[in-house]
């Protein structure tokens, strides 16, 4: 069996029908993760239970009782994401010995439908950023170019993904952190419709815009990987009432007929690379001739939906990082006299030592944003843009089902080239943002390779709750791309 | 630092963030920024939030601010006790701890 290439349903049949055990099949993963991690530094923490976890999904095979849709699927698991007695760390030194006593829902539905965790996935710590570059851990280096950022947040998981160290991978998004990556090492990417997915046990970044989601090798994992972890949880108030569709089963490439709208704030070339600009054109036209009309459409908030996702993300954070107190877990500094000390100065110090300087920029501007006489000026003023903002993009969709784009205006950047100017490092989210503020799906899927070697992915937009037309889309982008069998040489 | 009283007439006037500022919010966050951070910081602030200010050319008379993107729905459950942990599970990550309850520094 070709465990490179093959597709999880695949794997999946194979294991059923005996032909595999799910210890190869993890085995297979983790040679490579030995042979290759060490110049990638995908991963943070292995998991050493994932042999015996594999085996026990083989006893229920060889017993015959029934196993789930992912049985014996190894998954990387971005380090955002809780993991019962696996260390979980959301890239940051405040959280580098925490060792969560339960799972995420997300990870306890991959479990439930058979899936086996490898291992937890570098990031940008706190999902604060677009390189990797911020992780405690070290940056991870892109599959395709070693000198190259894999993107961010979900660096570690596109990584992984890219150069098969997973069967498949989770990621999560609050600005672009699943498509941003996804584009930059060619692999799939989904952020579904806020409230498809679970966010308990999910370290909280920006509680109004994060979601969990697949990077995975193809569309038809993607689809598979939402059926398991999309669905109303108890535990997560914001997740929807609404039935999960079967993405798997009603996945259509045929999209004749279909209204495709393209982006008129990313038409033309001004401030595009060439390459992304040749990529979302042939796009259009590959789109064409499947018999799909391709119509403008304009969101004119476009430019500004950098500074609200700023803005709101920060404000959220701030909040959200408030828990981090070297109290009941994570990093505490070590005090030399702890009953002399202030409480103001033991959080102080241990937050100052704990966390890393992008998340501390954040937090100051979400505090200052946030701060009395401030509020009003900042965030409800941001939060006012947003719902024009998604009203556009309402009255958008109704002239189209899908919404193209690019996913960035440039490929991968190298590894420390942008680090030193926040600002330049904000502006890679343009197209991104956007889809978070709304609450839309998006998604990622890989089209071209640019001339320096590098993957450009194309950006797809659906309505609320409508990731099947959306992944329909991708479907057909994909079977047109060229870049079947085409992997990094790692 | 003086509180902006202009926001509700044309949105955000940013004031220049200095030093001073940095300390303040660093305080109330509750955040050690080191001495040799802080200018670095308000340089860079200053930027970042210079470039908010495109947020307040925005009309939004009358607009109600979203926060949250999708549908809110009410969610309700049966006022039942449930145990999912133990004091052990839950003690488990304490840096400090006695028995099951964690040391801190004196609060009051």
């Amino acid at each position: 069996m070709d465990l490179l290439n093959a597709s999880m349903a695949d794997m999946r049949e194979a294991i059923i029908d005996k032909k595999i055990k799910c210890v190869e099949v993890s085995k297979f993963f983790l040679d490579r993760i030995d042979k290759l991690d060490k110049k990638l530094n995908s991963y943070i923490t292995l998991n050493e239970k994932c042999l015996a976890e594999a085996a026990r999904i083989d006893e229920k095979i060889q017993k015959s009782e029934s196993v789930g849709l992912l049985a014996g699927i190894p998954f990387g698991i971005k380090d955002m994401l809780c993991t019962k007695d696996l260390k979980t760390t959301a890239g940051s030194k405040i959280l580098d010995n925490f060792v969560p006593p339960y799972d995420s829902t997300v990870v306890a539905r991959l479990k439930n439908a058979g899936a086996i965790v490898l291992g937890k996935l570098n990031q940008d710590e706190f999902a604060m950023g677009s390189s990797n570059e911020t992780s405690f851990f070290g940056p991870c280096r892109n599959p395709w170019n070693l000198d190259c950022v894999p993107g961010g947040s979900s660096g570690g998981s596109a990584v992984a993904q890219a150069a098969r160290l997973a069967a498949g991978t989770i990621g999560t998004d609050t600005g672009g952190s699943i498509r941003q990556p996804a584009s930059f090492c060619g692999i799939v990417g989904v952020k579904p419709t806020y409230g498809r997915v679970s966010r308990y046990g999910i370290v909280a970044y920006a509680s109004s815009l994060d979601q969990a989601g697949p990077m995975v090798s193809n569309v038809e994992d993607a689809a598979l990987v939402l059926e398991v972890i999309c669905g109303k949880d108890s535990k997560d108030s914001t997740t929807s009432q609404r039935a999960v569709p079967n993405f798997y089963k009603n996945l259509n490439s045929n999209i004749k007929g279909m209204k495709i709208g393209v982006l008129k704030e990313a038409m033309g070339s001004n401030g595009m690379n060439e390459d992304v600009a040749l990529a979302r054109d042939q796009a259009h036209e590959e789109l064409k001739k499947m018999g799909a009309e391709i119509i403008e459409v304009s969101i004119p908030l476009t430019a500004q939906s950098i500074p609200m996702y700023y803005l709101i993300a920060a404000s959220e954070a701030s909040s959200n990082l408030a828990r981090y107190d070297g109290v009941k877990y994570g990093f505490r500094k070590e005090f030399k006299n702890l009953e002399a000390m202030s409480l103001d100065d033991f959080y102080s110090e241990t937050r100052g030592e704990g966390f890393g300087t992008e998340v501390k920029r954040r937090i100051i501007i979400g505090t200052y944003c946030l701060s009395s006489g401030y509020y009003d000026a900042f965030y409800n003023k941001a939060s006012q843009v947003r719902r024009l903002l998604t009203q556009q993009y309402l009255e958008a969709f109704k002239k189209c089902d899908v919404i193209l784009s690019p996913v960035t205006s440039a490929p991968a950047f190298k590894i420390g080239e942008r680090v030193a100017d926040p600002l330049a490092m904000y502006l890679n989210d343009i197209f991104t943002t956007s889809t978070n503020l709304a609450g839309l799906p998006g998604m990622s899927v890989p089209f071209r390779i640019s001339k320096q070697g590098l993957p450009i992915g194309i950006q797809l937009t659906g309505g609320h709750f409508e990731e099947q037309s959306m992944l329909n889309v991708a479907a057909a982008l994909e079977a047109v791309n060229g870049l079947k069998g085409v992997h990094p040489n790692v | 630092m003086v509180p902006n009283d202009n926001s509700k007439a044309s949105g955000i006037q940013i004031q220049k963030i200095d030093d001073l500022t940095i300390e303040h919010i660093a305080k109330l966050a509750r955040l050690k920024i080191d001495n040799s951070q802080i200018h670095e910081f308000s340089d860079q602030l200053s930027k970042v939030l210079n470039y908010f200010e495109q947020i307040a050319k925005v009309d939004t008379t009358g607009v109600e601010p979203m926060v949250t993107p999708t549908e809110i729905e009410e969610v309700w459950r049966d006022d039942v006790v449930s145990h999912d942990f133990t004091a052990e599970e839950m003690t488990g990550n304490a840096p400090s701890k006695m028995g099951n309850l964690f040391k801190v520094p004196p609060v009051v």
